[in-house]
């Protein structure tokens, strides 16, 4: 696999011919086309990543629940305007907590464009479980395998090939800290969006009795929000005994933010656009 | 075969195979997340200076567990002639 050297905007950028991608537009995002989610495990490079594309300094660090609630910031590729949505690194979105109730709110409500899983290279297996749990939710998932750097000096191959083809979403090798990597991964989120790419998630299908009750479960949960972007994952989550998703659905809750999201098309509820950086 | 014991049990350098996991749904959930499911191999690296919490090693990864979580998990400890 080659991959494109950084490539990051300075003054001797914008002269010269062969810089054409990405810009960085900070948080002056403005009007934008595309909303981009990131999501991963904690300490995966998400803020990292985040900054490489955006040109922030948003505090990156060691340590877990450092990015409380969402940051948000901007960056240009191909001439097109996406707003980039940082959320909080959680090990899973089956909400145990608050910050995994921020990423999956978002990922299910926000409705993303598309959204980028941040891994670790180093340690993939354990941040397949947030992979799968992604896929779940949405079809329009690229997965970026960060901290090659680390892997290689750790004697670590990843076979981000075979990986796209097992998971059915693209998998691209990068390094956020050094922007390797970064081009294949925007070209990857840019043909998810516009179809280029067609994806097929790997879902976990369950027992025949499972499927059935979520097929039994599905039409319910559709008439009681009406238009709601993923009744089948909510059907898992009320199999699986999620008390969060059982009171949203009997208060009406989702219902209401359905609604409230076709009015508003992008905006957020005002929960979720609760903005905030540390 | 050796009789499953409790991972908050094993010392360090100790290696086990993970049989069972108990305690409540949402702390198996999470243990699962994490990586501890049943047959994966864990390691157990070292203590904290008051024995808790302890310190594994578990897909590749390091994990701080509290005695008191380990003990939800029971191991099959590696090295016995049966095991």
């Amino acid at each position: 696999m080659t991959e494109k050297k950084i490539v990051l905007p300075t003054e001797h950028c914008e002269t010269c011919p062969a810089f054409t991608q990405l810009e960085q537009m900070g948080i002056k995002v403005g009007d934008f086309e595309r909303v981009i989610a990131l999501a991963g495990n904690p300490n995966t490079g998400k803020s990292t990543l985040f900054n490489t594309l955006t040109g922030l300094k948003q505090h990156t660090g060691n340590w877990p629940g450092k990015t409380v609630t969402r940051a948000e910031g901007g960056f240009e590729f191909n001439k097109i305007r996406y707003k980039l949505v940082d959320l909080p690194g959680t090990y899973s979105l089956l909400s145990a907590s608050q910050d995994e109730e921020v990423a999956r709110d978002f990922i299910l409500f926000g409705q993303p464009s598309c959204t980028i899983v941040v891994t670790d290279a180093t340690a993939l297996e354990r941040n397949l479980n947030l992979v799968l749990q992604v896929m779940e939710i949405t079809e329009n998932v690229v997965v970026a395998i960060n901290l090659m750097d680390e892997a290689k000096r750790k004697g670590i191959e990843v076979d981000a090939r075979s990986l796209s083809r097992d998971l059915g979403v693209p998998a691209i090798a990068i390094t956020a800290r050094s922007g390797e990597g970064i081009h294949t991964l925007l070209g990857a989120v840019a043909d998810v969006i516009e179809g280029k790419i067609i994806t097929k998630p790997l879902r976990v299908s369950g027992t025949p009795e499972f499927q059935k009750a979520v097929n039994e479960l599905v039409p319910m949960i559709e008439k009681m929000a009406p238009g709601i972007p993923n009744a089948r994952w909510l059907a898992i989550r009320l199999l699986d005994g999620d008390a969060r998703v059982q009171k949203a659905l009997s208060t009406g809750e989702l219902g209401d933010i359905v609604s409230r999201q076709q009015r508003e098309d992008v905006k957020f509820s005002g929960k979720m656009s609760v903005e905030g950086r540390q | 075969m050796p009789e499953p014991t409790q991972l908050s049990l094993l010392q360090p350098g100790q290696r086990a195979t993970i049989m069972h996991i108990g305690g409540a749904i949402a702390l198996r959930r999470r243990f699962i997340e994490m990586g501890i499911v049943i047959g994966e191999t864990i390691l157990v690296e070292r203590h904290a200076p008051m024995g808790d919490p302890m310190e594994y090693f578990i897909k590749g990864y390091h994990l701080a567990l509290r005695k008191e979580e380990a003990a939800h998990i029971q191991v099959k400890l590696h090295g016995d002639i049966n095991g």
